[in-house]
């Protein structure tokens, strides 16, 4: 079988990816523009249009984060509404299994996948944290290390409720349910399952169950590294390797010369990393209101309050939460060294997502590499411009992916399970 | 109330015909067409009887890219619901419909409903309090990004205005939810509320749906919902057209049944006109008596001048008269 590259689009929903002051911007929680981008999608003929997941808005010191994005739909909702406005486009919706309940959420993801002709997946996401669980009924009751043992007998309940029309009954600790379904199956069967945990537990949740994972390895080393992890532990689980797609997320800077590319990426980054977003990812770190300090100025000489980054929710990764007065020591000896300013400073020191930026027919190159050794079967963009990252992607990149021969020339088929070329 | 016409609703069943795609989406522009103020969606988490349904707001959504001025109302149960959720959903389709979403609040506490998500039977006094709960959650959530949160200042680097952003911090008798919502304020501001008038006190809903064994019964029943402070009063009418027979049994509810001709209908609801804002219509067939309806009873009404059909692009409040409210917050 020849190598075939599958694309999809992971929806901003929060964060700095996403330069919302820019005026050719359009307003990504309208549902206009959440049609206009997946049409899009389809005169490229991407695999899939996915909605991330944020179940509560981001703070920074107990007040909301303001410089960012912010503002989702319901995803499963808002997917429904773009199954009428669409015909091919898979919809993806990522969903917890920690603040849900196993027969509604299996019904509500039935009913999508049912309506839009067999097109619907779902992210499974096992977030899980006390300051999202006060939003819930369930919030902060089961213990973190058995997040992914819930989640576990929460998509086998799922699985069990798309089968059939039997009764599914299930009386754990973790997991208690007795219902009907209701919902006939789609054209594909049942919602495809992608996965995006990278911790041990998920990826053993996406070696048993995932037709698709939505990987964090994009470099190209880590994604190969990962493409054969997660290859031997499907052959564990007696799964052949060509089971599962692995889509790592992406980034795309595209330009007319390798010297143009690397400069728009290098302009969204600063774009990206505003002297206000500065200052507010120092706050984190300092644990105290620095907003009498010049973003273009040295560094806050006050010492930051003790203990670790707690109250900032949502807007750092866990690994990254401690060990913090080393690395404020770290940062003030850099500062000191190259006469960097806070915007400097941030600008050098906040961690590069891997992205892709080049001539389109670089990228293609690249991305043509990736599939024929077998490190990706594709990519999920995160675009930073709505629509004009996408059209760019469709109108440029998209054509050079065809003459490589990696990418469909049409939809051979009408479900979300038929494009990914699952069986 | 002065005036002698009224808003139809009309309920659609997820059964046999409409259960395609396609017959939804036309059944629904048909509806649309026809001049129905809104339509609702039923539902439960237990099957209905011939076990097939989609799940409601699933439904309302899907249509909502199609339509441009019918109201679309779920039922959604609130004793089975995360309220975060159905607060965010609600919204949603209200985003999705440009203002068109309605919520139907059913509150079911029975030991099979409650078994779906693991849980057990709610007492009188239990579900009264779930539903008065889940209800006052989910319209402060609505409330929870003001109208202006979004700022987009570029001066400051600031999208939102923090202090526009609240946290609700409502503590229920079973469940507490901190907020705000992920989703920002719906073009209604809050969804219309539709709750039957068992369920009005615990709801406070914008529309009441009256049952009644007859006409007497009916008015005494809207009188008293008004006096209670209900915004808009509908009459609940199953109704069974043109001599044709019930799919199966057709239990008796406490709700006006009508069987009959489409002019006898017509007359009707010319009569219940005087005494309530619009009628909520039940087909007691539903694959053959929402085209009856669409094609002789509406257009009847609308010869008479009594029909209240809403205008391309208004939303669902306006169409109904109701005032956007302010948030709770504001």
């Amino acid at each position: 079988m020849s190598a075939r590259l599958h694309l999809g689009v992971f929806y901003p929903g929060v964060g700095p990816q996403f330069l919302w002051d820019d005026p050719s911007n359009a307003p990504h929680t309208e549902i206009d523009t959440a049609v206009a981008v997946a049409r899009t999608l389809e005169r490229g003929l991407f695999d899939a249009f996915f909605l991330g997941e944020g179940l509560r808005v981001r703070e920074n010191r107990g007040r909301v984060h303001a410089l960012d994005i912010a503002g989702r739909p319901d995803a499963i909702t808002q997917l429904s509404a773009l199954a009428a406005a669409t015909s091919r486009i898979g919809l993806v919706a990522t969903q917890n299994t920690t603040y849900n309940f196993p027969a509604d959420l299996a019904r509500r993801l039935a009913s999508l996948d049912f309506l839009s002709g067999g097109r619907a997946g779902w992210n499974i996401v096992t977030t899980d944290n006390a300051w999202t669980g006060a939003n819930f009924r369930r919030g902060g009751r089961f213990p973190h290390e058995r997040r992914y043992e819930r989640a576990e007998q929460f998509v086998e309940a799922a699985l069990a409720l798309w089968s059939g029309t039997a009764e599914v009954a299930r009386h754990t600790d973790l997991v208690g349910l007795r219902a009907t379904p209701t919902v006939p199956p789609s054209p594909q069967g049942r919602p495809v399952l992608f996965q995006a945990g990278d911790s041990d537990g998920g990826r053993e949740l996406a070696a048993k169950y995932a037709d698709v994972v939505f990987s964090a390895n994009t470099a190209y080393d880590q994604a190969l590294a990962y493409a054969e992890d997660l290859r031997a532990r499907l052959a564990r689980y007696g799964r052949p390797a060509g089971a599962v797609r692995i889509l790592p997320g992406a980034t795309v800077v595209l330009g007319d010369t390798p010297a143009d590319a690397a400069e728009r990426a290098e302009d969204v980054r600063r774009r990206q990393i505003t002297p206000q977003r500065a200052l507010a990812f120092l706050e984190q770190y300092w644990g105290r209101d620095l907003s009498d300090h010049d973003p273009h100025g040295p560094l806050p000489a006050v010492e930051p309050v003790e203990g670790e980054l707690g109250p900032s929710r949502g807007t750092i990764s866990i690994e990254d939460r401690t060990g913090k007065l080393d690395r404020i020591r770290r940062w003030r000896e850099l500062a000191e060294a190259k006469k960097l300013s806070i915007h400097q400073l941030v600008l050098e020191v906040q961690p590069r997502q891997h992205g892709f930026v080049g001539t389109p027919g670089r990228v293609a190159d690249e991305w043509a590499h990736y599939v024929r050794t077998r490190a990706a079967d594709g990519f999920v963009i995160s675009p930073h411009l709505l629509p004009a990252t996408l059209d760019e992607i469709v109108d440029r990149l998209v054509p050079e992916l065809q003459d490589r021969g990696v990418y469909r020339t049409g939809y051979e088929g009408t479900t979300l399970r038929e494009h990914l070329g699952l069986t | 109330m002065t005036s002698r016409s009224l808003h139809v609703a009309v309920e659609l069943d997820a059964t046999a015909d409409s259960l395609s795609p396609r017959a939804l989406a036309e059944t629904v522009a048909r509806a649309e067409t026809a001049g129905f103020t809104f339509v609702t969606f039923p539902d439960s988490p237990v099957p209905p009887r011939g076990g097939s349904r989609l799940e409601a707001t699933t439904r309302a959504a899907y249509v909502s890219t199609l339509t441009d001025r019918l109201g679309l109302a779920p039922t959604a149960n609130v004793t089975t619901a995360e309220p975060f959720h159905l607060a965010a959903q609600l919204a949603s389709l209200d985003h999705a419909s440009h203002g068109r979403a309605a919520w139907v609040v059913a509150a079911d506490g029975s030991a099979e409903t409650l078994a779906t998500i693991g849980g057990s039977r709610l007492d009188p006094a239990a579900l009264h309090r779930e539903t008065a709960d889940v209800v006052e959650v989910v319209r402060r959530l609505w409330d929870s990004w003001d109208d202006d949160a979004v700022v987009k200042d570029t001066a400051t680097g600031r999208y939102l205005d923090p202090d526009k952003v609240h946290h609700v911090d409502f503590t229920g008798a079973r469940f507490s939810v901190k907020g705000p919502l992920i989703t920002p304020r719906p073009p209604q501001g809050r969804p219309v509320v539709v709750a039957a008038d068992d369920l009005a006190e615990a709801a406070r809903p914008d529309v009441v749906l009256v049952g009644g064994t007859g006409l007497d019964d009916v008015r005494t029943r809207a009188a008293r919902a008004r006096a209670a402070g209900a915004p808009l009063v509908f009459a609940e009418l199953e109704v069974l057209l043109g001599g044709s027979a019930p799919d199966g049994p057709w239990p008796r509810g406490d709700r006006l049944r009508y069987t009959g001709s489409a002019a006898g209908l017509a007359e009707l609801l010319g009569w219940l006109a005087t005494g309530v804002d619009g009628v909520h219509l039940r087909p007691g067939v539903p694959g053959t008596g929402l085209p009856v309806l669409i094609d002789e009873v509406l257009p009847a009404l609308r010869g008479e001048g009594l029909l209240l059909p809403p205008e391309p692009g208004a939303t669902l409040r306006s169409s109904l008269g109701l005032r956007r409210p302010e948030s709770l917050f504001a």
